[in-house]
C-alpha cells in the first residue's frame, strides 16, 4: 500500500499530461461539431499525419547537423509545419469530403460515412507513401533523459513540461480567439444558427473552412507532443487516439471547447489511475466505464447544455 | 415512376431470388462462393443493425458487441472449451436470446440518451466487450484471450455436417432470407410503426401513445438477435473466434452497410454489404492498395449519392406524413396535379 502511495502523485503527473494532449485532440472534434454538428471521424488521422510531419522534421533537422540541437529552435521547427500540413489536410477534407455533402442536402450520417471513408484513406496514404513499419523519434537528442527534476517527491522530466506548457497555451490560445476575436463571434454565431448567421453576413463556409483549419492544426500539434512523448509512431496511431479524444469531447459536453479541456484532463486522470490500481489491460474498459456513466446521470456531458433536438443525429 | 416500380417489383425480387439460388451452379468455384457467403453473413448483420439505426433512428456504433457476443455464446455451446456440443438448430435459439438479453441489458443505461452521446456509449459499450473477451483468460479461463476459441463444431443436420463453401452457401442464403422476411415483416408491424415514429419525432410518437421506452428496448434487442444469427455463422464457418474479429472497424463496416445502400430500405441494405464486401475482393490484385481505393470510393460514393445508393426509392421522411402514397395508388388524375 505504502508502494501504491508513493507512486500515486506519479501516476497523476502522467495522466494530468496525456490529459492535456487528449484535450487537445478533443479540441478537433468539439469545434467541428459546433459548427457542422458532425462526427469528424478523420480527425485522429490528421492528428496522425501531424506526428508524422514531426518526425520527419526531427529527422531531417538531426541528418543536417547545421544547427544545435536545443529543444527551443527544433520544438517549434517540428511544430509549425506539422500545423500547417495538418490544417491543410483539414481544409481538404472539408472542401472535397464534408462539404458537397451538405450541399447536395445529405442526412446527418451521410458526411459520417465520408468521414470514415477518409480516415481509411488517410490511414493508408500514410501506410503507402511511409510503410507500414513504426517511426522511431530520436526524443533524447532534444530532451537529454537527464533533463529531470524532484518536485515535492514527484519526478518530472522537462518533457513533461514542456508539453503540458504547449498543450496549456494552445487551449488557452483557442479560447482567446473564440471568445475574443470577431472570427471568434462569427463561429459561435454559425454555431448557434447556420442560417441566422448567414443572413447576419457571416461567410458561412469561409468560418466552417477555418474552424476546421484551427482545429485541424492543433491535432497536428498534438499528433508532434505525443510523437515527442511515446517517441514511437505509426499509421494507425490515430485511430485509439481520436477514440479517446472523441470520449474527451463528449464526456465534457461536446461542442463545448472548456468542455473538451476538462473531459481530457479527467480521462487521462481516470486512466493513469485505472493502470495503476485495477489492471492496465482493463485501463480502456474502465475509462469507457466512467464515460458511460457520467452520461447516464448527466447525459449532455460534464458542461454540455441541452442540444435542442435539431442539433441532434 | 413509383408505380412502374410497384409493377416490376414482384418480378424483379423472385427473379433475384432464383439467381442467388442458381449461383453455386453457375459458378462453382470456391472463392466466389466464399465471397457471396460473407455477403449473406453481413447482409443478416446490416439488416440488424438496420432495425436500430434504419427504423427506430439509433446511432449504434457498437454494434459489433452483439456480433462478438452472438459468435462466442456459439462457440462456448459447440466446441471443447467447454466440452458442451450441442447440435446447430439447439444452439441458435440459445444464442438469439443470449444476444437478445445482452442487447436489452445495454439499451437500458442508453434509454435517456440520443444521437451523438448514444453514438459514443454504445461506441464504448462496443470497446468494453471487445476489452473483456481479450482479457477474460484470467484468473478462470473464459474466452480463450487474445488467441480465442478454436475447433468449434461445424454445422451439422441430422448427421449430416457441412464442409464446402457451397453447402455454407445454402444455409447463409437460407438464414438471410430469413432475416430479410423478419425485417419486412417487422417493419410493417405495430411495433415497427412505432419505431419509425420514434425515429421522426420521439415527442409526438410518446404523445400518439407509443411507449418509447418499451420500442426502443425492443429495437436494441431484435437488432442484437440478427447479430446472434450472424455470429453464429461466423464462429460455425470459421470454426473459431478470436477478439480481433470484433474490432471497432467492424462496427463502422456494417454502418457503412446500411448507409450506404440507403437507410431504412432493406434491399438496399443488402446491396451495401454486397459493395462493401466486395470491393476490396475487387482490388484484392492490388493488395496494398486496397484499403486505400476502399476509403476513396466511400468518399466518391458518398459526394455523389449523399442519402445512399439506392436513395432513389426511398421516400424523404417528411412527405411519408402526408396521405401521398394512397392518393398515387388512385388512378385519379386530379391527384398528381395537386
Amino acid at each position: 500500500m505504502a508502494d501504491l502511495l508513493s507512486i500515486l502523485p506519479q501516476q497523476l503527473v502522467f495522466g494530468v499530461t496525456l490529459g492535456m494532449v487528449y484535450g487537445l485532440i478533443a479540441l478537433g472534434y468539439t469545434m467541428v461539431y459546433g459548427v457542422l454538428f458532425m462526427i469528424n471521424f478523420a480527425h485522429g488521422d490528421v492528428f496522425m499525419i501531424g506526428a508524422y510531419m514531426g518526425w520527419a522534421v526531427l529527422v531531417a533537422v538531426i541528418d543536417a547537423k547545421v544547427m544545435p540541437i536545443n529543444p527551443l529552435l527544433v520544438v517549434p521547427l517540428m511544430m509549425l509545419p506539422a500545423m500547417l500540413f495538418a490544417g491543410v489536410i483539414g481544409l481538404g477534407l472539408e472542401r472535397l469530403a464534408y462539404r458537397p455533402l451538405y450541399l447536395r442536402g445529405a442526412t446527418r450520417l451521410g458526411p459520417l460515412i465520408s468521414a470514415i471513408g477518409a480516415s481509411i484513406f488517410l490511414q493508408n496514404s500514410v501506410m503507402l507513401t511511409e510503410g507500414a513499419r513504426m517511426k522511431v523519434l530520436a526524443t533524447y537528442r532534444v530532451f537529454p533523459r537527464d533533463w529531470r527534476f524532484d518536485i515535492l517527491g514527484v519526478n518530472v522530466s522537462v518533457l513533461v513540461l514542456v508539453i503540458a506548457g504547449i498543450a496549456g497555451i494552445m487551449m488557452w490560445g483557442l479560447n482567446a480567439l473564440v471568445q475574443r476575436t470577431t472570427l471568434g463571434r462569427s463561429m459561435r454565431a454559425v454555431a448557434e444558427d447556420r442560417e441566422i448567421a448567414a443572413v447576419m453576413g457571416v461567410n458561412v463556409w469561409g468560418v466552417v473552412a477555418t474552424t476546421f483549419f484551427v482545429g485541424s492544426a492543433l491535432g497536428g500539434a498534438a499528433g508532434v507532443l505525443v510523437g515527442l512523448y511515446y517517441t514511437q509512431i505509426d499509421f494507425f496511431m490515430g485511430y485509439s487516439a481520436g477514440l479517446k479524444a472523441f470520449t474527451a469531447a463528449v464526456l465534457g459536453g461536446i461542442g463545448n471547447i472548456r468542455g473538451a479541456m476538462l473531459g481530457g484532463l479527467i480521462l487521462g486522470i481516470v486512466e493513469s489511475l485505472a493502470s495503476t490500481l485495477i489492471n492496465p489491460a482493463f485501463k480502456d474498459a474502465i475509462s469507457f466505464a466512467v464515460l458511460i456513466l457520467v452520461l447516464v446521470f448527466r447525459p449532455g456531458g460534464i458542461l454540455g447544455e441541452a442540444l435542442p433536438d435539431w442539433k441532434r443525429v | 415512376m413509383r408505380e412502374l416500380g410497384q409493377r416490376w417489383r414482384r418480378p424483379f425480387h423472385g427473379s433475384l431470388a432464383v439467381l442467388c439460388l442458381l449461383i453455386p451452379v453457375v459458378v462453382p468455384n470456391d472463392y466466389v462462393m466464399g465471397v457471396i457467403a460473407r455477403i449473406c453473413l453481413y447482409a443478416v448483420l446490416a439488416l440488424g443493425l438496420n432495425i436500430v439505426v434504419g427504423f427506430a433512428g439509433l446511432l449504434d456504433l457498437g454494434y459489433v458487441a452483439f456480433f462478438g457476443i452472438g459468435s462466442y455464446v456459439y462457440a462456448f455451446l459447440a466446441s471443447p472449451q467447454f466440452g458442451l456440443h450441442l447440435p446447430f438448430i439447439v444452439a441458435l435459439p440459445i444464442v438469439i436470446l443470449a444476444t437478445a438479453i445482452s442487447g436489452i441489458l445495454i439499451g437500458a443505461p442508453t434509454l435517456r440518451l440520443r444521437g451523438d452521446y448514444l453514438a459514443i456509449v454504445t461506441l464504448g459499450f462496443g470497446e468494453i466487450t471487445y476489452i473483456m473477451l481479450i482479457n477474460l483468460d484470467r484468473p478462470i479461463n473464459i474466452t480463450g484471450g487474445p488467441s480465442g476459441i478454436i475447433r468449434i463444431d461445424p454445422p451439422s443436420f441430422l448427421g449430416f455436417a457441412l464442409e464446402r463453401n457451397d453447402q455454407y452457401y445454402y444455409l447463409f442464403l437460407l438464414l438471410l432470407g430469413l432475416a430479410l422476411l423478419a425485417s419486412k415483416r417487422l417493419r410493417d408491424s405495430r411495433i415497427g410503426w412505432a419505431w419509425q415514429a420514434i425515429r421522426e419525432d420521439e415527442l409526438a410518437a410518446q404523445a400518439m401513445g407509443v411507449n418509447t421506452t418499451r420500442a426502443k428496448l425492443q429495437a436494441f434487442a431484435m437488432g442484437a438477435s440478427f447479430a446472434g444469427i450472424g455470429g453464429s455463422l461466423l464462429a460455425s464457418w470459421q470454426r473459431s473466434v478470436f477478439p480481433d474479429n470484433f474490432l471497432f472497424t467492424e462496427s463502422v463496416n456494417i454502418l457503412a452497410m446500411v448507409i450506404l445502400g440507403g437507410m431504412g430500405n432493406l434491399l438496399a441494405v443488402i446491396l451495401g454489404a454486397a459493395v462493401i464486401v466486395a470491393l476490396p475482393e475487387i482490388f484484392r490484385d492490388f493488395q496494398l492498395y486496397r484499403l486505400f481505393a476502399f476509403g476513396l470510393m466511400l468518399m466518391v460514393l458518398m459526394i455523389f449519392r449523399p442519402n445512399g445508393l439506392m436513395s432513389f426509392e426511398a421516400k424523404p421522411p417528411r412527405e411519408e406524413a402526408e396521405p401521398q402514397g394512397e392518393l398515387a395508388a388512385e388512378p385519379d388524375p386530379g391527384a398528381s396535379s395537386r
